[in-house]
């Protein structure tokens, strides 16, 4: 049932949100604005807003210096491939949890949790270390493995929470009917599963892609994905910020749209039994 | 061919003994029911046989060979849930398909058997909806569907019937008696419902805390009970238990005796007794009487009794009708 909202009431709420929204999307608005100044408009004080010389400039010269596609094609491969392969390990192991649960599923659980609680810095060295090692920096394979481990155990509590909210007779009654597991795992549980599936692959996709960390830390050239590509227009030859914004939304983009496109999957798994 | 064997079978979860040890031989083509109070471990017991609960301890043949170790599709059993756990994804066709598809049957027969599965069970202008479309009797039959195209060797149901109104719980029951003479397969059949149990039980088994309380046709079990939990539990409504000193006259602790097998009478009887509730049903009236030393006692008059508010009668027991049972709770027979 409706309530009864009064209209005031109705305008404050609205106006409300629309502040916080806006209030968020700032940084991201002043970053795509910026990207269309030339550099002395992006640093004047007052800063402009709307009336300055609209200009590509910018975009031709990212585009000109730094080759942005093979950038987004590293960037795709490493948020897809870890993605992928998280979700390969992620949906056996939600699925034992899940519907075999142990005496210390739940500890085990939280235990995957509190790795994210974990500063990532304090891993840097060792996990650098074994890279060199083992030949792996600056390799898609290598970062791959660690995205995917990264975001491993939030994948593997989302895909729990959905896993639980499907009655284990359905699954046994598969048994019954001769699936082995594997079949089981395919024909059963992951088409049941597919809001849940779709929203966390989403979510990690969008994660893999902003992650900045390690990707910074382990590629240089050969596997480096957008975020490098953001990062070589900050340092050595000094601030040019309407380039660094230029090459930031270039970055952002694909994943503003697939976001975009893809938000009420997202809001439907971020919330699912939550609301019913 | 499908007999069922229990030897022994026991289960825990954890240090929580559920099933203590069951033993139990069904026979080809039986029908056997499992009734008993709620958690008492039906359940349980029907999913150790169909292999979707391990055995702590003990071993389940089926056909005279050990499958304790057994997964669920070797066992050649189907089973029916409660929730009826249609996959919801799939339509109805693909729902009674998975079995023979998983078996890797070639599609023409799968199509065959799927139309003839449909047909038995009226189904044939759903096949192509999805579960939730369906209303719960036509779920049910769904469920049913997929348990009998795979052509099993038995059955086994957990309370199937129990999420459907009254009236359509009558019409699945015939159809699963009728299912059961026109396949003569071996059918387990876990329910609570006393007319279930003993309408369609060739062999109702009595389950109490896990153990086997007695095993029997359904008038063996209504007539002969072993113990007091078989006399109070089968037959509806359920058995008056009396204990103290009416029940020393008979040389028991405690005497039992059906609503239906005490006579009423105005002028004299055994035990007087006054009126303090009557059940008009139509065809019968259930009395409810305070009977003194007796306790509050339930009698069962034919047709439409008149009986009014606080009036006295007189009860006698049918004499060969007196169930008797000692301190223990066991039978004592003549
Ligand atoms: N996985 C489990 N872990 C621990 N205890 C369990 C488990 N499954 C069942 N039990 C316990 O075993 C007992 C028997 O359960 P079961 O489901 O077999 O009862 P039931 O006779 O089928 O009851 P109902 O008539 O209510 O369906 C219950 O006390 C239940 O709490
Ligand atoms: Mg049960």
């Amino acid at each position: 049932m409706a309530r009864n909202v009064s209209f005031r009431r109705k305008l404050v709420v609205t106006a409300l949100a629309w502040a916080i929204g806006l209030l968020i999307f700032f940084p991201i608005l002043w970053t795509i604005i910026t990207s269309f100044k030339s550099e002395g408009d992006a640093i004047a004080l007052p800063p402009k807003f709307l009336f300055f010389d609209w200009t590509l400039e910018n975009y031709g010269v990212v585009q000109e210096r730094s080759d942005y596609l093979r950038f987004a094609m590293n960037s795709v491969m490493l948020a897809l491939g870890s993605t992928f392969f998280a979700l390969v390990i992620a949906i056996p192991s939600a699925w034992a949890m899940a519907f075999a649960p142990g005496k210390r599923t739940k500890d085990l659980l939280m235990w995957m949790l509190s790795t994210k609680m974990m500063p990532p810095v304090g891993a840097l060295i060792p996990v650098y270390l074994i890279f060199r090692d083992f030949g792996l920096l600056d390799t898609r394979g290598g970062i791959i493995a660690v995205l995917m481990l990264l975001n491993l155990p939030i994948i593997i509590w989302m895909l729990y929470t959905y896993f639980k909210e499907i009655p284990g007779e359905i699954l046994e009654a598969s048994r019954m009917d001769g699936a082995s597991l594997g079949k089981e795992l395919l024909y059963v549980l992951t088409p049941m599963a597919i809001p849940g599936i779709a929203s966390t692959l989403l979510l990690n996709i969008i994660l893999a892609w902003n992650e900045a960390f390690w990707t910074l830390a382990l590629t240089t050239k050969d596997a480096a994905p957008l975020t490098q590509f953001i990062a070589s227009y900050s340092s050595p030859e000094g601030l040019f910020w309407a380039k660094l914004s230029a090459a930031s939304t270039m970055a952002i983009a694909p994943i503003l749209v697939l976001g975009w496109f893809a938000q009420k999957q997202l809001v439907r798994g971020l919330t699912f039994g939550a609301v019913k | 061919m499908g007999t069922i064997s229990l030897k022994n079978a026991r289960k825990a979860f954890g240090d929580v003994v559920i099933i203590p040890g069951a033993s139990l031989d069904i026979k080809n083509g039986e029908f056997v029911v499992f009734v008993g109070p709620s958690g008492c471990g039906k359940s349980t017991l029907l999913r150790m046989i169909a292999g979707l609960e391990d055995l702590t301890s003990g071993a389940i043949l089926i056909d005279g060979k050990d499958m304790t170790e057994e997964a669920p599709s070797k066992r050649g059993l189907s089973m029916v849930f409660q929730s009826y756990a249609l996959y919801p994804h799939m339509s109805v066709r693909g729902n009674i398909s998975f079995g023979l598809k998983m078996a890797g049957m070639p599609k023409n027969e799968i199509e065959a058997k799927v139309a003839k599965a449909a047909a038995t069970l009226n189904l044939t202008e759903y096949l192509d909806r999805k579960p939730r479309q369906l209303s719960g009797g036509q779920r049910q039959r769904v469920a049913i569907g997929r348990a009998i195209v795979r052509n099993p060797e038995g059955f086994l149901f957990d309370e199937p019937l129990s999420n459907l109104d009254a009236a359509l719980r009558v019409n699945m029951r015939l159809e699963i008696m009728q299912m059961h003479k026109d396949l003569g397969a071996t059918m387990v059949y876990v329910t609570h419902d006393q007319v279930e149990a003993m309408t369609m039980a060739d062999r109702i088994v009595v389950l109490n805390r896990g153990n086997i309380e007695q095993v029997g046709s359904p008038l063996e079990l209504y007539n002969r009970p072993d113990s007091l939990f078989v006399a109070g539990f089968i037959g509806s409504p359920k058995m008056n238990l009396i204990s103290g000193k009416p029940a020393e006259k008979y040389d028991a602790q405690t005497i039992g005796i059906r609503p239906e097998h005490l006579g009423i009478s105005l002028k004299d009887g055994t035990w007087p007794a006054k009126i303090s509730l009557a059940e008009h049903l139509g065809a019968d009236t259930y009395l409810h009487v305070d009977a003194g030393p007796c306790g509050m006692m339930t009698v069962r008059a034919a047709g439409e009794y008149d009986a009014a508010p606080d009036a006295k009668i007189f009860l006698t027991p049918e004499p060969d009708r007196i169930h008797r049972f000692d301190g223990d709770g066991k039978a004592i027979r003549k």
